[in-house]
C-alpha cells in the first residue's frame, strides 16, 4: 500500500503560488483559508529559497494526538483527514502541528474559531466517496478518482511533489544525484521520522 | 607518400591532439572545480547568486522555527516549522495527564484514609441547639457561585484532558463530540462567573486570611486535626483554612491569566507562549482540583456541623467555640 507523502524541492520552487491557487479553486476553499502558503527565506537576498507548505501527513500525527475528540484519522495510506462535524473547534490541532496547518474560519475572539479546516491531500473527509457533502465540506477527493493533489500536478518547475512516499523519494534523489547537491528533503524529518 | 597515408597520418595525428586536449580539459577542469564558470558548465546554479550548494546552517534555522515571508495576510504563516508543539503535546499527553489521573484518585484516597483513621470530627459538647451567624447572605452567595462555577470548570476541563480515553469509549464518538462541544461552550463561559466569584472572594474574606496571632499556635497544635479534644483557637478562618484560600486565590488566579489568553488567542502571546499556557493552566488546574477535593471533604464529611455554615448562613455556638473560639461574639 503506497504512503502519501508531500516534497517540496527549495531548489525549484519559483513562488509562483500556482499550487495555492490550484488548491483554493479545486477545493472551494472558503474566503480566508489557506490550506498551501509559499514561504519565501531570505526574499529578496542572496541564497532566497521558496518552499510550498501544507498540511503534511504525518506519520504519529501530533493533531491527531492531542484532538480532545478524536476526530483526526489516518487512512491506510497516510493521509490524515478529520471529520468537521465532530470537531470542537478548541484549535488544539493547530498548537501541536509543527507546519501551521490546521486554519479556522475566524480569527479566534473567544475561542470560536469553527470547525477546523486543513489540506486533505485531495482526498476529502470521513463522507461518502466524491458526495455532495463530502465536496462541500472538504473539497474534492480526487484520490478516490484515481488523481494525485492537484497543487502538485499544477506545479510548472515540479519542485511540489505528491504521491507514493517511495516514487517522490526517488525521483528527489536522482535529481540530488544529477545537481550535485541537496537541500535535504524539506521538512520530511519532522513529518515522517518521528519516533514510535 | 601518396595522399591517402597522408590523410590518414594526419587524421592519426588529429585524434591524437583532440585526446591530449580532453585529458587537459578534465585535468584543468578538476583543479578548478569551484570556479563559478565551471560551476556553470556542471549545471549548477551560475555564480554564487543563488548558491550553488546547500547550506545545512540555512535549513537548520529553518527548523529551528526562522520565520521567512508570505504573500497571504496571516502573517503567522511565514513560520515553517515550529517544534514547541510537540514539546506541548508529549508534556500533555505524557506526565500532566498520567500524574494528573493519579494525582485526583491519590487525593480521594487519601481523604478515605482520613476519614477511617480520623472519622468525623464532631462537635465534641453536642449542638447547642443556639445559631450563631457566621457568613452574611452575600458570603454564602460568593461561595457558592464560585463552587459551582469550579464544578463545572473542572469537569469540562478533564472532559477535555481525559474524556477521549474515558467517556468517548462508552458513549461513543458522535454524542461525545457533542458533549465535549457543549462542555467547551460552558468551560469558556462560566469562566466569567468564576472571575466574578475569585474577586468578591478576595474583596470579602482577604482581610481574615492575612496571618494573625493564632497561627503560630494552631501549627503547633497540628490544628487539632489529629487528635481528639485538641482545639487551638482561631479567628474567623483557622491557618488551614487560610491556607486553603490562599492557594485557591493563587492556582485560580493562575488558570484565570492562562485560561484568559487561550480564550483570546494571539492578543498578548505568540504560538510559544500559547502552548506554555496551556502547559500552566492544565497544571494549575489539576493542583486547584486536589486542594478542593480536600476543602469538599473538610467542609461536609469531614466535620460535623460545618456545612450549616454554607447552607444558612449560620453555625452552632458550640460548633464555634470548638472550632473558631476567638470570633464568638461576646455575650452579654
Ligand atoms: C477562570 C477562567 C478560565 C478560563 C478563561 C479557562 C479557559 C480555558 C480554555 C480556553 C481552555 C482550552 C480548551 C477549551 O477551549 O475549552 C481550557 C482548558 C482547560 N481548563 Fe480552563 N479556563 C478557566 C478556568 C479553569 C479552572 C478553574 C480549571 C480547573 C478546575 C480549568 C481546567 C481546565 C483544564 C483541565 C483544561 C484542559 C487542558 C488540556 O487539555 O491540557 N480551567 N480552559
Ligand atoms: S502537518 Fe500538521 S495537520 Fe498535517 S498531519 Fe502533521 S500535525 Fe497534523
Ligand atoms: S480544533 Fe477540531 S480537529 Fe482540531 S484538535 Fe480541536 S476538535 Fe480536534
Amino acid at each position: 500500500m503506497a504512503r502519501m507523502k508531500f516534497l517540496c524541492d527549495a531548489e525549484r520552487c519559483i513562488e509562483c503560488n500556482g499550487c495555492v491557487t490550484a488548491c483554493k479553486n479545486e477545493n472551494a476553499v472558503p474566503w480566508g483559508i489557506n490550506r498551501r502558503r509559499v514561504v519565501t527565506i531570505n526574499d529578496g537576498k542572496p541564497g532566497e529559497r521558496s518552499i510550498s507548505v501544507a498540511c503534511m501527513h504525518c506519520s504519529d500525527a501530533p493533531c491527531m494526538a492531542v484532538c480532545p475528540v478524536d476526530c483526526i484519522y489516518e487512512t491506510e495510506e497516510g493521509v490524515v483527514l478529520h471529520s468537521k462535524d465532530l470537531c470542537i473547534g478548541c484549535g488544539y490541532c493547530f498548537y501541536a502541528c509543527p507546519f501551521g496547518a490546521p486554519q479556522f474560519p475566524q480569527a479566534g475572539n473567544y475561542g470560536s474559531r469553527g470547525k477546523m479546516d486543513k489540506c486533505t491531500f485531495c482526498n476529502g473527509g470521513p463522507e461518502e466517496d466524491n458526495s455532495q457533502a463530502e465536496f462541500q465540506k472538504y473539497g474534492r477527493n480526487r484520490l478516490a478518482e484515481g488523481k494525485l493533489p492537484l497543487c502538485a500536478e499544477m506545479c510548472s518547475t515540479k519542485a511540489l511533489l505528491a504521491g507514493d512516499g517511495s516514487e517522490v523519494a526517488d525521483i528527489y534523489r536522482e535529481r540530488v544525484v544529477a545537481r550535485g547537491f541537496g537541500s535535504g528533503a524539506w521538512g520530511w524529518g519532522t513529518a515522517y521520522e518521528r519516533k514510535s | 607518400m601518396n595522399r591517402a597515408s597522408l590523410h590518414r597520418a594526419l587524421s592519426c595525428l588529429g585524434i591524437a591532439l583532440l585526446m591530449i586536449f580532453a585529458v587537459g580539459v578534465v585535468f584543468l577542469g578538476s583543479l578548478s572545480l569551484d570556479s563559478p564558470a565551471m560551476a556553470q558548465s556542471q549545471g549548477k546554479a551560475p555564480g554564487n547568486a543563488l548558491g550553488n550548494v546547500s547550506d545545512p546552517e540555512f535549513w537548520r534555522q529553518v527548523r529551528r522555527g526562522s520565520a521567512g515571508t508570505v504573500s497571504i495576510p496571516d502573517k503567522k504563516a511565514a513560520v515553517l516549522v515550529q517544534s514547541g508543539g510537540e514539546s506541548w503535546r508529549v508534556k500533555r499527553n505524557g506526565p500532566i495527564s498520567r500524574y494528573g489521573a493519579w494525582g485526583l484518585v491519590a487525593t480521594v484516597m487519601l481523604m478515605v484514609a482520613f476519614y477511617l483513621i480520623r472519622g468525623r470530627i464532631r462537635i465534641e459538647s453536642g449542638f447547642s441547639g443556639r445559631l450563631i451567624r457566621r457568613f452574611s447572605n452575600i458570603e454564602v452567595f460568593t461561595h457558592w457561585l464560585t463552587a459551582f462555577a469550579f464544578i463545572i470548570l473542572a469537569i469540562t476541563g478533564l472532559n477535555v484532558l481525559y474524556g477521549k480515553y474515558v467517556l468517548l469509549p462508552v458513549i461513543g464518538q458522535e454524542s461525545f463530540a457533542v458533549i465535549a462541544g457543549w462542555g467547551k461552550f460552558a468551560h469558556n463561559y462560566i469562566a466569567y462567573a468564576f472571575i466574578l466569584g475569585i474577586v468578591m472572594e478576595i474583596v470579602l474574606w482577604l482581610k481574615d486570611n492575612l496571618p494573625d496571632r493564632y497561627d503560630a499556635g494552631w501549627l503547633a497544635q497540628g490544628g487539632g486535626l489529629f487528635k481528639k479534644g485538641v482545639h487551638p483557637p482561631a479567628g474567623k478562618f483557622n491557618t488551614g483554612q487560610k491556607m486553603i484560600f490562599w492557594m485557591i486565590i493563587v492556582g485560580s488566579g493562575f488558570n484565570i491569566f492562562t485560561g484568559l489568553n487561550l480564550l483570546f488567542p494571539f492578543y498578548l502571546m505568540d504560538l510559544e507562549q500559547m502552548q506554555l499556557m496551556l502547559i500552566l493552566h492544565s497544571i494549575s488546574g489539576l493542583l486547584l482540583m486536589f486542594v478542593i477535593i480536600a476543602h469538599i471533604y473538610i467542609g461536609t464529611v469531614g466535620t460535623e456541623g460545618a456545612i450549616d455554615a454554607m447552607r444558612t448562613g449560620y453555625v452552632d455556638e458550640n460548633w464555634l467555640l470548638q472550632h473558631h473560639s476567638a470570633c464568638v461574639p461576646k455575650k452579654d
